[in-house]
């Protein structure tokens, strides 16, 4: 494993200072340590902000549910408030990877490493979240650029998640049987006048699936998607599953995920 | 360099190892203990699962620098006067091990699962051990040792 200086920073302002172009912020490292000792990455200076408390922690603040970017996913499925307010959420924690993985990976983490197949991403865009930083606050639509690609600048720390509690939602994961990353994932969120269908691990980025959100908005049943063709032309196709196939299961989960509703 | 400080196993032990050192590494390497077992480089198999202030982590993907001052308990801490802690006393019991080269990670993990749910059904031991591999196969009786042990912890 190549070297690397350790820094653990006790506040923001200091962490965001020692960042630079051959640096990298540390949260729970379950993608980044392995990246590093597979020399997939390699960097002058790791910045680890797991040690900074402000920005671990979960509240209910009016008709949002903010989640602190440190906060780890075993936090988020069993925290009592998580499980009140937005239960998929819950739910969705519950299935990251394996339980070692949980006990230390964090939202932050997930969302500012924007695999194509992780599960948070889908929750952000699904629940209209506020992505805060030390800079300013981004819309999830804005946030997420493309493959493993944020709107994130370098100096730039997310500091929490601001979900938009839902009417009701769910999601719904074809897990990859070794890694538990989402061969694809649907996470739907209703809203009073609105339905958010958001899909991951099908194509290069999160997106929302404007079709099943708009047919779903208008009629919030499974027989308004059914029969519905999706379009696999930008869907991934490798070993695991072909773009036709991931089409069709962007359509099952969806529906299953209105009839879990 | 990293100064640092642990207890492991209760005893409390201080180095200076390189900023980069793994926590699986300074167990195997700093401290020689070797019952840590390092079965892959993906972060997969979960043999090296150790306890960091209770709770089950995989020593190899994270940096000892991270946890300084944490209690750490690794397979060698788990006996208690010569005698085997209820999970690896099941283990030997319901032959959960084959080859041997999974166990202390699954004993680890085991024994935090019994920590979240006392009594867990065969698909939560399952699931929970979904992050350790056994390349003996050997899952049956690992299944059935954790329900032993269930009951006598």
């Amino acid at each position: 494993m190549k070297t690397f200086n350790y820094h653990a920073p006790k506040d923001v302002k200091e962490a965001s200072k020692l960042a630079s172009v051959n640096s990298a912020f540390l949260a729970g490292g379950m993608t980044s340590i392995p990246s590093i000792k597979l020399g997939l990455a390699s960097y002058t200076d790791v910045i680890d902000i797991k040690h900074i408390r402000k920005l671990s922690g979960i509240k209910v603040a009016g008709k949002s549910l903010i989640i602190g970017s440190t906060t780890k996913h075993a936090e988020v499925a069993s925290s009592k408030e998580v499980q009140k307010a937005i239960p998929s959420l819950a739910k969705l924690a519950g299935k990251i990877g394996d339980a070692q993985v949980r006990n230390r990976g964090t939202i932050g983490g997930s969302i500012s490493n924007n695999d194509p197949s992780a599960c948070y991403p889908s929750a952000c865009m699904a629940l209209n979240a506020i992505i805060h930083t030390n800079e300013r606050k981004i819309k999830a639509s804005d946030f997420f650029k493309g493959m493993f690609e944020t709107a994130l600048k370098k100096k730039e720390i997310i500091e929490a998640v601001e979900f938009q509690i839902p009417e009701k939602s769910d999601y719904q994961k074809h897990p990859n049987p070794a890694s538990r990353y989402a061969i694809v994932g649907v996470y739907l969120a209703k809203y009073k006048d609105i339905v958010n269908v958001a899909v991951t691990g099908a194509k290069s980025c999160v997106y929302i699936d404007s079709d099943l959100s708009k047919k779903l908005s208008s009629n919030f049943s499974p027989s308004a998607i059914a029969g519905m063709k999706l379009d696999s032309s930008e869907m991934n196709s490798d070993i695991h599953a072909s773009a036709e196939y991931r089409a069709n299961l962007v359509l099952t989960y969806a529906k299953k995920a209105v009839e879990a509703c | 360099m990293q100064k640092i400080n642990l207890k492991v196993n209760g005893k409390s032990v201080s180095k200076e190892v390189p900023d980069h050192t793994l926590l699986s590494i300074f167990l195997r390497d700093h401290l020689n203990l070797t019952g840590t077992h390092i079965g892959c480089d993906t972060s997969q198999c979960g043999a090296c699962v150790v306890h960091v202030d209770g709770k089950s982590i995989k020593s190899c993907s994270i940096l000892v620098a991270d946890i300084n001052g944490s209690k750490v308990t690794t397979i060698e801490g788990l006996a208690k006067d010569g005698k085997l802690h209820p999970m690896q006393e099941a283990f030997k019991k319901k032959h959960g091990l084959q080859c041997g080269f999974c166990t202390p990670g699954m004993v680890m993990s085991a024994i935090d699962l019994l920590q979240t749910k006392k009594n867990p059904n065969d698909d939560e031991i399952r699931e929970w051990l979904e992050g350790n591999i056994c390349r003996c196969t050997g899952y049956q009786n690992i299944v059935e040792a954790v329900k032993e042990a269930a009951s006598n912890m």
